[in-house]
């Protein structure tokens, strides 16, 4: 599957458009995590236990976006854009969506 | 004596964990762009792009989806700081360069996902504050999200 954010696929031509496909995923935080951060927010730093935890939900997003291009016959997403929303406290939706396509 | 003891807690704790606070804030935000920097030298070499089009002379024959993100949180010098800040108003550089630092985080785990590419187009850069929790008890911290599409041009 190839994906990208442009609205084609350098180098293959575009032979036919699926529609929109999306994906995503509501993550909550747990408390174990909160513990850490709430320590290394005293010191400053990166927080490797969230940035973990984004960047997971982040794929778990995407593996749902091409699951349905999948379904769709597609072999490319395009113009693939992310979205980022807190929901509630302590817990973010993250959407993710493109147009799957098939290229040759 | 009691009473003297209690000023001496109530105003002492919180001053103790400025000073380190201030201490290893500001050492790990050295050491930070130090890192920076040397990466920096070292993926220079790749061009970014924040438009869709890019230059046609070349084949390409590979295109990738790449991202690459961060969450920094401030530390509690500087978030007293941006406290006075708040009484003056004006920039609040305390901030600033937290914020840097993640922009140019994010955007070198993006170039260190594809070594090999010639050019990233369509770069985007995100920028959202998590966990606002409640006043006292939040974890203030920023997340930075980059991502592109890289292309890779055949070496003919």
């Amino acid at each position: 599957m190839i994906i990208t954010n442009i609205e084609e696929v350098p180098g293959k031509k575009i032979v036919a458009h699926y529609g929109l496909v999306t994906g995503s995923t509501v993550r909550a935080k747990h408390v174990g995590r909160d513990l850490m951060a709430g320590l290394k927010n005293i010191i400053g730093g990166e927080l490797k236990g969230y940035t973990e935890l984004l960047e997971d939900a982040r794929g778990q997003a995407k593996d749902r976006m091409i699951e349905q291009a999948k379904e769709m016959g597609a072999n490319a997403i395009i113009n693939v854009r992310f979205n980022t929303s807190s929901i509630a406290q302590g817990a973010s939706e993250l959407y993710i969506y493109g147009t799957a396509v098939r290229v040759e | 004596m009691e009473e003297l003891i209690s000023l001496t807690a109530n105003l002492g704790i919180p001053f103790l964990i400025i000073v380190i606070a201030l201490i290893t804030g500001s050492m790990i935000e050295r050491r930070h762009y130090r890192s920076i920097d040397q990466r920096e030298k070292k993926l220079g070499h790749i061009p970014l792009l924040n438009s869709k089009k890019y230059p046609k002379e070349d084949t390409v024959i590979d295109s990738r989806f790449v991202s690459g993100s961060v969450v920094i949180s401030y530390d509690y010098f500087k978030r007293f700081l941006a406290g006075l800040r708040q009484i003056f108003g004006g920039e609040v550089k305390s901030y600033v360069s937290l914020i840097d630092r993640g922009r140019r985080e994010a955007i070198l785990r993006l170039k260190a996902k594809c070594p090999d590419a010639d050019l990233i187009v369509n770069l985007r850069v995100e920028t959202s504050s998590i966990s606002k929790g409640k006043r006292k008890r939040s974890i203030g911290s920023v997340e930075v999200f980059a991502y592109g599409t890289a292309l890779l041009y055949s070496k003919t």
